[in-house]
């Protein structure tokens, strides 16, 4: 689905990414763990798009598309969903027509017809439903006000309705109390298929109790150290990241 | 002194006794003492510090029409795009400057909702009790407006009465040959633990340029209720000076809320007095405008006894080369402990060439009290747009989008639906965003 050859990128002067190598299989969920300031948050960023990384060498194909010379707008037309570490409040904007807005938008970047309002309806109560949400969050402004814990509901909410094909969750797991982080994980669990993937990027071991991974990457210094199952992901929780520093220092 | 300021000195003595309540002494004493109050003062310059951001003389060159012809013949609907056609409403409408009885809907049973001229007539001790006591004397705009205006909306709600339905006060100019130069005038009385609701706007159908100096006084009695709109949304070549001045008593509550997104140069000068303790004084505002130009916003709420609250939210978003002033003025004073003042002007500038001039005046003679202000300029917020466009939103609807929000977020105070409905439209429409994400 994604493959990521000898990803370099940076932000400003600084080189964060130092030749990322990944693919991604339809069906598979993959980890990428690692200590802070490892570039973790970068790559995902770099995946969706975001202007401020540079990317200054590597591919990324997804589909066996080149992404790199996408908008945003444009991968998320293709099936990539970033779930952020730190969703943003746009006060004045409800969820509902937030999410109305791009579902039909990504429909149009695919050519097709804009959701019927009654499915867009019901869709929106199951999704709701889900993830044990409210109703009344759906007229709520997007994250106005939101605890930690609606804010990552809310992300996940969105991928629900958006039904990517590549989900890519940053941090979801931060800021989550253990009932938040249960429904979130099921929430993500009930959308999984032969046919999508996801790539969950995680300081701690706690998530992948609850989503189990087929494979565990660590992340250090701007480069994947070592690959595994999810056992490694238990030995990083055990012995924590110092052996890997000290491996690759 | 500007040609204009003498043409309206010499033409007093031709118009004064044109003018409605020309046999009330004591309205017939205040307009000579305005007229020679203006005499001294003239048109301010931008040498004034209250004048240093908004240059009138584009506006005051030219050869403006001072004797309006009467009543002009307008049918309903050409007008009725500009009323709340969806609601039932009381209606005063006003053609360059004359009563409209054919298109209003007027009432005198629980409460008056009538003209300005036939007060004058009808209720002396009122206007002698009232009338210019809201708006200082020494204000050029308010005291040339006291000199020359003979008609408008006059509203009293007597005690304990609730309007209703909401009022609208339309004021039309119609004018095709050359400029002209209105001068209309409110009175709103709103007795003891009465409520009422008020929707206004100025609009040329004509296709000259056309000048409106208008005064509104504003009077609200201990514990009543007053929600008053102002709807900006007239053609470029028409320009407003808009003085409206509130004069509140204890537990009072006023809201004024100010949509600006249309004339050539608009300017506000609105003034709260909260005059006994527990008032609330709410102002907001949006502010949307393009090429050539201005909306200058004048506000001051003046503090003068204890435990008032006031709450100002101004929003602007300003496109081409378009400029935009706020000055807001909160004064605090000795007596007044315990005051709670908010004051925020937020502001988007979408273009290299539009330009701001913002400045929060904070005067506090108490030392008791919690006085916040703030202010932004700046562009749209990179990771909320990083945000939206990764869930698919195009970059161009996704600042729509985001601009729509910022804006529409200072409508939060309007009580009618119907009114909110049409400003958010209104709002889209100037961001030229498809109206399906702003509902």
């Amino acid at each position: 689905m994604i493959k990521i050859n000898n990803l370099h990128a940076r932000v400003e002067e600084k080189e964060i990414l130092k030749g990322i190598n990944l693919e991604i299989k339809p069906g598979e969920v993959h980890a990428i763990m690692g200590p802070n300031g490892s570039g973790k948050s970068t790559l995902s960023n770099v995946i969706a798009g975001r202007e401020d990384y540079e990317v200054t060498g590597g591919t990324i194909d997804f589909e066996d598309e080149d992404l790199l010379d996408l908008d945003p707008e444009e991968r998320a037309h293709k099936g990539i969903f970033l779930s952020f570490q730190y969703p943003i409040e746009i006060p004045g904007v409800t969820v509902s027509n937030f999410i109305k807005t791009a579902i039909n938008e990504t429909r149009k970047g695919r050519g097709e017809e804009p959701m019927d309002a009654r499915e867009m309806l019901s869709k929106m109560r199951e999704k709701s439903a889900l993830l044990e949400m409210d109703k009344s969050y759906l007229s709520r402004s997007l994250n106005e006000g939101f605890s930690g814990g609606e804010k990552k509901r809310n992300e996940i909410f969105q991928m629900a309705m958006l039904e990517p094909k590549l989900a890519i969750l940053d941090e979801t797991d931060s800021g989550l109390d253990i009932d938040a982080l249960r429904i979130v994980a099921n929430g993500v669990n009930k959308l999984r298929s032969a046919d999508n993937a996801v790539l969950v990027i995680t300081h701690y071991q706690r998530l992948l109790d609850y989503i189990e991974p087929d494979f565990v990457h660590v992340l250090y210094n701007g480069k994947i150290v070592k690959s595994g199952d999810k056992n490694l992901a238990i030995e990083l929780e055990a012995k924590g990241y110092d052996w890997i520093k000290e491996e690759n220092a | 002194m500007t040609n204009l300021a003498q043409d309206l000195l010499s033409s007093f003595v031709v118009v004064e006794p044109q003018l409605n309540g020309g046999r009330n002494l004591h309205v017939a004493g205040m307009r000579k003492e305005a007229l020679d109050r203006f005499e001294l003062t003239g048109f301010p310059s931008t040498k004034e510090e209250e004048w240093k951001y908004t240059n009138l003389k584009p506006v005051l060159k030219h050869d403006y029409k001072i004797l309006l012809k009467s009543e002009d013949a307008v049918a309903f609907s050409d007008i009725k795009q500009f009323l709340l056609s969806d609601l039932d409403t009381y209606k005063l409408v006003f053609i360059n400057g004359k009563y409209s009885s054919w298109l209003s809907e007027t009432t005198h049973s629980e409460f008056d909702i009538c003209t300005f001229a036939s007060a004058l007539n009808k209720y002396p001790d009122t206007i002698a009790e009232y009338l210019g006591k809201a708006a200082p004397k020494g204000e050029t705009f308010v005291d040339l407006n006291t000199a020359f205006a003979d008609d408008g909306a006059f509203i009293r709600v007597k005690n304990n009465q609730t309007v209703d339905k909401p009022i609208e006060v339309l004021y039309l100019t119609t004018e095709e040959n050359g400029p002209s130069f209105s001068q209309v005038r409110n009175l709103i009385i709103v007795e003891q633990n009465a409520e009422v609701q008020i929707v206004e706007r100025h609009q040329n159908l004509g296709s000259t340029v056309n000048f409106t100096n208008f005064v509104s006084e504003v009077f609200a009695a201990q514990d009543s209720r007053v929600s008053y709109y102002k709807v900006q949304n007239d053609v470029t070549h028409a320009s407003l000076v808009d003085n409206t001045h509130v004069m509140q008593e204890r537990q009072s509550n006023v809201h004024v809320g100010t949509y600006s997104f249309g004339g050539k140069l608009i300017r506000n000068n609105l003034h709260f007095y909260s005059a006994g303790e527990h008032c609330e004084s709410h102002m907001d505002g949006v502010t949307i405008i393009g090429d050539g130009q201005t909306v200058d916003h004048h506000t001051l709420v003046d503090h003068q006894e204890p435990h008032c609250y006031s709450r100002e939210l101004y929003k602007g978003i300003y496109l081409g080369k378009s400029h935009g002033i706020f000055n807001g003025k909160v004064i605090v004073r000795q007596k007044a402990q315990k005051t709670n003042a908010f004051q925020q002007n937020d502001n988007i500038l979408l273009s290299d060439k539009a330009h701001i001039d913002a400045k929060p005046q904070l005067e506090i003679f108490a030392d008791d009290v919690r006085c916040s202000h703030g202010c932004t300029i700046g562009q749209l917020d990179k990771n909320a747009l990083f945000y939206l466009r990764s869930r698919g939103i195009p970059k161009s609807e996704a600042q729509g989008l985001m601009t729509y929000a910022f804006a529409s977020d200072a409508l939060e105070y309007v009580k009618i639906p119907q009114l909110a409905t049409r400003l958010n439209r209104v709002i889209a429409e100037k961001l030229g965003i498809n109206l399906e994400f702003a509902l």
